[in-house]
């Protein structure tokens, strides 16, 4: 009976976030462009399931996946837990013995993005743009092994206490170098999923984990050293996207098939 | 209606296929490392299959409508030839997506906290709230900014790996002269600005007008706004802190 109630209180909150943007959209189409909305049905409807799915699904989230990610999380940085896994033999705890942490959060990472709807429009996009090249399913695992390792990198930050600007320095300095060696049409998809990455599903979840482990390694303070993750998981996806992108070069010779707006079926779903 | 049926109940099982990694890798932690029992099991399925169903519903929506109108919106702007109004579109949708993002709020009411204890504000709910909507008004100021950066960007041809590596060494430099409790703060506020329903938007306004300019291509020049909006608001947040501090 709650999760009905809780459910429509979220249909009613994305109704608020999507309703000004559709009032914004239709206002343009009509006073600026000065032309009626083409297949309007069509589009009301659309925008009727992109809310409602967008409330079911953070509804979902809130009931299920988000306590039991921030309990796992708090499970995993526990000191009990952290006293019963050590691998150091005495004194304090090192960095090493925050192993589950890094498992999980590199684990978490990677399954978040390929659940994160934001990414899975850009893929749909970038697959019909580049006629197939760049497969939806190839791009959603590159991005997610590239959250995956940034969020377990940005948890290894907050144990050692590095700086974060020497880590995401270094990062861009492999973007750079990176970006003059991989193939053209690649590198605005690959920063694109930087900031693609962290919406709904991941942000949350890693922001959890992040303020868990600043609390419980001594000598953090979770304002200070709780932020940052997102910072990571929007980093390290622009690397592993490049790579990806790389890769395929090497294997396909991908280059030349990049044509301009080839429109393919929707089958392509399963594309690589 | 037959067809539209078929293709959301292919959504909806590739949605299925989407969330089942979280849950082997929740599972497999609570089973082999956490090893404690995992309370209202029947309440946590429910939800999933809410999840399931959320995400095939979004992404058929966003086929049905938010696609097509973002692009369809991109083609007349380029058609009329009005610099000015596409101008105008890429900062209004830049601008109102992320005032109202909820992720933004979150973050600015956390980062309100982090000024209060490094004693640049006042400890009072007035200068948490009033430091929280500063930073909110520029974080959207800053993503509005970013999204007409890069459909300029997409008119002039300018070299986008040029322009955000430039931008990230900007980032570099401020950061050295930058406070130190609004760092953090900075560099998240650009991952959380871009949020569900913008990035489509934003995805099919980039191609429709590269796809709609002569001797522009969809692939290479359409895509990078994004990339835009998750770097200006880092720069815009530093700035705020070094002039706030």
């Amino acid at each position: 009976m709650n999760l009905i109630l809780d459910s429509l209180i979220f249909i009613g909150n994305s109704a608020i976030d999507v309703l000004p943007i559709v009032i914004f959209l239709f206002a343009f189409q009509l006073f600026v462009i000065g032309e009626g909305i083409p297949n309007f049905r069509r589009i009301l409807v659309g925008f009727g399931f992109v809310t409602v799915g967008l409330g079911l699904f953070l509804v979902g989230l809130e009931e299920t996946l988000f306590p039991l990610g921030r309990l796992m999380a708090q499970q995993l940085t526990a000191p009990e837990f952290l006293h019963a896994t050590r691998v150091s033999v005495m004194g304090a705890l090192d960095w090493a013995d925050y192993h589950w942490v890094y498992l999980f959060a590199a684990a978490i990472g990677f399954s978040t993005t390929l659940a994160e709807p934001a990414l899975m429009a850009v893929s749909i996009k970038a697959n019909s743009v580049s006629g197939g090249a760049i497969g939806i399913w190839g791009l959603r695992v590159a991005v997610a092994i590239g959250v995956g390792v940034g969020v377990s990198l940005g948890c290894y930050r907050i144990i050692s206490g590095l700086p974060l600007q020497y880590f995401i320095a270094a990062g861009y300095l492999v973007v750079i170098v990176q970006t003059t060696v991989a193939p053209k049409m690649i590198v605005p998809l690959a920063y694109d999923s930087g900031g693609v990455t962290t919406s709904t599903v991941t942000v949350p979840l890693i922001t959890a984990l992040g303020l868990g482990l600043a609390e419980a390694v001594p000598g953090r303070s979770p304002l200070l050293d709780g932020f940052g993750l997102v910072a990571f998981a929007s980093l390290f996806p622009i690397i592993s996207v490049l790579a990806y992108g790389q890769l395929a070069v090497l294997r396909h010779g991908m280059a030349q098939s990049t044509t301009e707006k080839t429109k393919l079926p929707e089958e392509e779903d399963h594309a690589l | 209606m037959k067809r539209s049926l078929i293709a959301l109940s292919r959504d909806a099982l590739f949605s299925l296929r989407d969330l089942l990694p979280i849950v082997v890798v929740i599972g497999v932690f609570q089973v082999f490392v956490i090893k404690q029992p995992v309370t209202g099991l029947v309440s946590i399925l429910f939800g999933a299959f809410l999840v399931v169903i959320g995400l095939a519903f979004f992404i058929f929506g966003l086929k049905l409508a938010l696609f097509p109108i973002g692009e369809g919106l991109a083609h007349s702007l380029a058609k009329k030839g009005s610099i000015f109004w596409l101008f105008v579109f890429a900062f209004v949708l830049g601008f109102g997506t992320t005032i109202a993002e909820p992720a933004l709020l979150a973050v600015a009411q956390e980062a309100a906290e982090v000024a209060v204890d490094a004693g640049v504000i006042a400890a009072t709910e007035a200068a948490k709230a009033n430091y929280a909507l500063g930073l909110r008004l520029v974080v959207a100021l800053s993503v509005g900014v970013a999204l007409l950066i890069g459909v300029f960007r997409i008119l002039s041809n300018w070299s986008l790996p040029l322009m955000i590596i430039a931008g990230y060494v900007l980032v570099v430099l401020l950061t050295a002269i930058a406070p130190a409790e609004i760092v953090g703060v900075a560099y998240d506020s650009g991952g959380v600005t871009t949020s569900t329903v913008t990035v489509p938007l934003v995805t099919a306004l980039g191609v429709g007008l590269a796809s709609s300019l002569k001797g522009r291509n969809a692939m290479t020049d359409g895509f990078g706004l994004i990339a835009f909006a998750s770097l200006t608001p880092i720069l815009f947040v530093l700035l705020y802190g070094i002039v706030l501090g």
